[in-house]
């Protein structure tokens, strides 16, 4: 059982008469771990989000954070202790992004050349070339900005994130690409992150544990993604993770037991074909996938559906069976070659296998 | 000989650029004035504008009052302050004080409020003070905007300063009511261009002053923002000669 960092007791927001922002909200947010608050746009995220760094003070209950109860800290203090990076970047517009990045430790007292310099490193860690930092936010793209942001959250190296959609305002394939940095920093900085999102995807993908919030600031559920896909808590749930839940699903699985058939391979140009009445792989000369050879004797090469990984998930390896044209997955090994291709029967009949086995043990 | 080139004979004249009464001495006494009415002024709205722009507290009384303030006639309330607070330099320039609160006044405020208030949220919840939030993110991305207000009521006083020498009191005013009364045309048409000139004078070294002090992050986003203000104020001088002329 991990450590709570982040307790919310009985915790209620009423901007006005009416219905309250944030409805005796009593949860526990373990160190170290991402949680995601989800929910409809207006049913509290923000505003549960924005009392743990007392950016909105709550009507009644408390918030403590690694056991001291928010109020005790002045808010100035409290707030250079927790990273935030919000949907709109924030960037101060006057300031270079080394400067941006270099606010929080300035403001802690760090000498001004210090400060700089764990700004420059900080632009490495988040993936940002050094030459963007004597730049103004305004001479950036969206998602740099966004990079700036996290980095600026980071530049103190608090023990807290606090994260309002950070992503949202960027193109999904950018998201993605943020998305999995965030996991990667994460795997190395293991901070405690609260990640607020509206995208059920984004909440599974990033999640160790997610909180579905229902209008009227209700905590729906509260469990891991793999749990809030299978078992949703009820029908409110349910419908806010949507249609795709049961294949989304498949990602929590690991792909393990899906056999890898043995294939044979061709070198582009390579030989004249025998037979032309299959699919044939296309390799180039180290092996590594280039596409399929259709039936027929002239065919073009058609590029390929996505690969299977050692490791994968069972979503991964029905995928790679579904997006190839010749219906078969392909598998490749650790450093890109083909190991072989996955049926897509096969990885049917593993997740029923799963699934009689999960109910078995349930 | 037309109006024109006696305008220039007038200018020309190494008379009018010496004595107590010469070109030089009036020019000083303008900026003199000018300065003291700016300081007071300054030293009242800029305070008051910061504090309403940062709060968003009392912006209805400040519009309302500084919309009846901009509404007084400059001449009138000219002579109302000498008549009521008698002769000497201090009656005028208050009277002048109180048409130039409302310019500065508006222009701090819009230019706080014109700072997009993601970004004052951000330094909040990065853990600033109020007074480092002002100072810090306000005041620095408010500049461009400030400086608009700025440059105009600067402009402004430059051109109804002229009316102190009604009281009389000296500066470039003295050639527009000295050539009215004795009929002198070139000396007021010289008068006015010269205070067109000051004008414009004054307000290249507030633009060089604009581009030293606004940071380029501000202008390399709102290029088109820093456009307008500059033709806004570039029309100002004209149009302040002319109400300074005809005051
Ligand atoms: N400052 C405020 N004053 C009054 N009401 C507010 C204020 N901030 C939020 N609210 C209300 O509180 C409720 C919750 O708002 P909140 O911003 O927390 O929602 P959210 O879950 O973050 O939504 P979104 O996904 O759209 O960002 C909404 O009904 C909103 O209108
Ligand atoms: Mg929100």
């Amino acid at each position: 059982m991990a450590e709570a960092m982040i307790e919310f007791q009985s915790v209620t927001k009423q901007y006005q008469s009416g219905q309250p922002a944030v409805d005796q909200l009593s949860m526990s947010i373990d160190r170290g771990s991402i949680t995601v608050f989800v929910g409809p746009s207006g049913c509290g995220k923000t505003t549960s989000l924005r009392m743990i760094n007392r950016m909105v003070e709550p009507t009644s209950g408390t918030i403590t954070v690694g056991g001291r109860d928010v109020t005790s800290v002045p808010a100035a203090e409290l707030r250079r202790s927790m990273g935030y990076v919000m949907q709109s970047s924030g960037l101060m517009p006057h300031r270079s992004v080394v400067d941006n990045i270099a606010t929080v430790p300035r403001l802690n007292g760090v000498p001004k050349a210090d400060a700089r310099k764990r700004a420059e490193e900080l632009l490495d860690v988040v993936g940002l070339a050094p030459s963007l930092g004597k730049r103004y936010p305004s001479q950036l793209s969206g998602g740099q900005q966004q990079r700036v942001g996290v980095a600026r959250a980071l530049a103190a190296d608090p023990p807290v994130l606090l994260m309002d959609e950070p992503f949202s305002a960027v193109d999904p394939v950018v998201r993605d690409e943020l998305q999995q940095e965030l996991l990667r920093l994460q795997r190395d900085l293991a901070k405690t992150i609260v990640f607020v999102t509206h995208d059920i995807d984004e909440a599974t993908v990033l999640g160790d544990k997610v909180a579905v919030f229902a209008v009227g600031g209700k905590l729906a559920q509260y469990a891991t993604p793999e749990e809030i896909l299978r078992a949703p808590a009820n029908e409110f749930v349910a419908s806010f993770v949507g249609r795709d839940r049961g294949f989304r699903h498949l990602a929590f699985t690991t792909a393990d037991g899906v056999a890898v058939h043995p294939v044979d391979a061709v070198t582009r140009g390579g030989d004249a074909r025998a037979n032309a009445d299959d699919w044939r792989l296309v390799v180039d000369d180290q092996q590594r996938p280039l596409g399929w050879e259709g039936p027929g004797l002239d065919s073009q090469l058609i590029p390929g559906g996505s690969l299977f990984r050692p490791g994968d998930t069972l979503r991964r390896a029905l995928d790679a069976a579904l997006s190839s044209p010749s219906g078969l997955g392909v598998a490749v090994d650790g450093d890109g070659k083909v190991a072989g291709v996955v049926k897509g029967a096969e990885v049917l009949a593993v997740i029923e296998s799963a699934r009689q086995v999960r109910q078995g043990a349930l | 000989m037309n109006i024109f080139t006696e305008t220039f004979a007038w200018l020309a004249d190494p008379l009018h650029w010496s004595g107590p009464g010469g070109i030089p001495v009036r020019l000083l006494e303008h900026l003199q004035y000018s300065g003291l009415v700016l300081i007071i002024a300054a030293a009242i709205a800029v305070p008051v504008g910061l504090y309403i722009g940062h709060t968003g507290r009392g912006r209805v009384v400040a519009v309302a009052v500084a919309g009846a303030l901009r509404a007084l006639p400059t001449l009138g309330l000219l002579v109302l302050f000498a008549l009521v607070a008698g002769s000497g330099l201090m009656p005028p320039v208050w009277a002048l004080v109180i048409l130039t609160v409302p310019p500065l006044l508006a222009g701090t405020y819009a230019g706080i409020s014109s700072v997009d208030s993601n970004v004052v949220d951000a330094a909040r919840a990065m853990g600033m003070k109020e007074l480092q939030v002002l100072f810090g993110v306000e005041v620095p991305n408010g500049l461009l905007v400030m400086f608009g207000g700025i440059r105009t009521a600067v402009l402004q006083v430059i051109a109804t300063v002229s009316v102190v020498a009604y009281l009389p009191l000296g500066g470039l005013g003295r050639y527009l009511f000295d050539g009215l009364v004795l009929q002198d045309f070139p000396r007021m048409l010289a008068g006015s261009l010269l205070i067109a000139a000051l004008a414009m004078v004054v307000d290249l070294v507030l633009a060089a002053v604009q581009r030293l002090v606004v940071s380029p992050g501000l202008s390399a986003r709102s290029k088109g923002g820093r456009k307008a203000a500059t033709d806004f104020s570039a029309a100002a001088p004209a149009a302040a000669a002319v109400q300074g002329g005809t005051a």
